[in-house]
């Protein structure tokens, strides 16, 4: 369930943010904060692309899961400067059928 | 005030090369009459045109030909294009953004990345270039490296 719950799904409770922060404490999380995790990075930063452009699909459907949804910040560890950008390329390309509004 | 833009258009993907070249003289047109320019295209320009597979349908079409402008001109310009793309025939989609601002903003985050690796560098008493050799390999030329010992052994 580990490896599975640190992926999109988000596992029980991964998807609710009050509730991750309040559990802070207690035993569950404290064991899932025991397991070895990297530490994200924002790939934009450290990659020093200067522009998320919305016609490089190839950059941005890493940022789109399988749903079609943009991918969390949580999960991606993009910063929140780059997170605002690429948020605007991926609905510019959607717009134009580059990437999906909603898939499956 | 003259402004930079780029324009995306999708077209049917049964249209002919002739249908194609219309449009394109279309833009053109319009652009005359609105004292907007277009840029010629770059490579980067052609390499994203052209037919490619959508990523849902729409009105039954599964392909577009997709089209990429740069233009120069006014706010005006980009009204009337977009009113007449609007009406347009054979046209699956389009899409028209300003440009200029953020081409600013990635070079002067590009120069300003630039000048601090300089300071770094000199205040480590380095020269202000990178060298050649210097720092970690690249990761693909070690590789690639690898791979020729493999296949000289085998």
């Amino acid at each position: 369930m580990a490896p599975m719950g640190r992926g999109r799904s988000g596992g029980p409770g991964g998807g609710r943010g009050r509730g991750g922060d309040d559990k802070k404490g207690d035993g569950k999380m404290g064991q899932r904060r025991g397991l070895f995790r990297r530490r994200k990075v924002c790939k934009f930063c450290a990659d020093k692309i200067d522009d998320i452009n919305y016609k490089d699909v190839k950059l941005l459907s890493g940022f789109v899961p399988e749903r079609g949804k943009v991918l969390p910040r949580r999960i991606s560890g993009t910063c929140a400067k780059h997170q605002r950008v690429l948020r605007i390329a991926i609905v510019r390309a959607r717009q134009l059928a580059l990437l999906p509004y909603a898939s499956d | 005030m003259t402004r930079t833009y780029e324009l995306v258009y999708v077209i049917r993907p049964d249209a002919t090369e002739q249908q194609v070249a219309d449009l394109h003289s279309q833009v053109e047109q319009i652009l005359g009459r609105t004292n907007g320019t277009i840029v010629p295209k770059s490579e980067a320009q052609q390499a994203f045109g052209g037919r490619r597979k959508l990523a849902y349908e729409i009105g039954h079409h599964k392909e577009g030909i997709y089209v990429l402008e740069v233009i120069n001109g006014s706010g005006e310009v980009v009204r009337e294009l977009d009113r007449r793309l609007k009406v347009t025939e054979g046209l699956l989609r389009h899409l028209i953004v300003r440009v200029d601002e953020d081409q600013i903003k990635a070079e002067r985050a590009r120069t300003k990345r630039k000048a601090e690796s300089v300071r770094r560098r000199l205040a480590r008493g380095l020269p202000a270039e990178r060298q050649p050799g210097e720092g970690p390999q690249q990761d693909d030329s070690d590789d690639s490296n690898d791979f020729d010992s493999v296949e000289a052994e085998a």
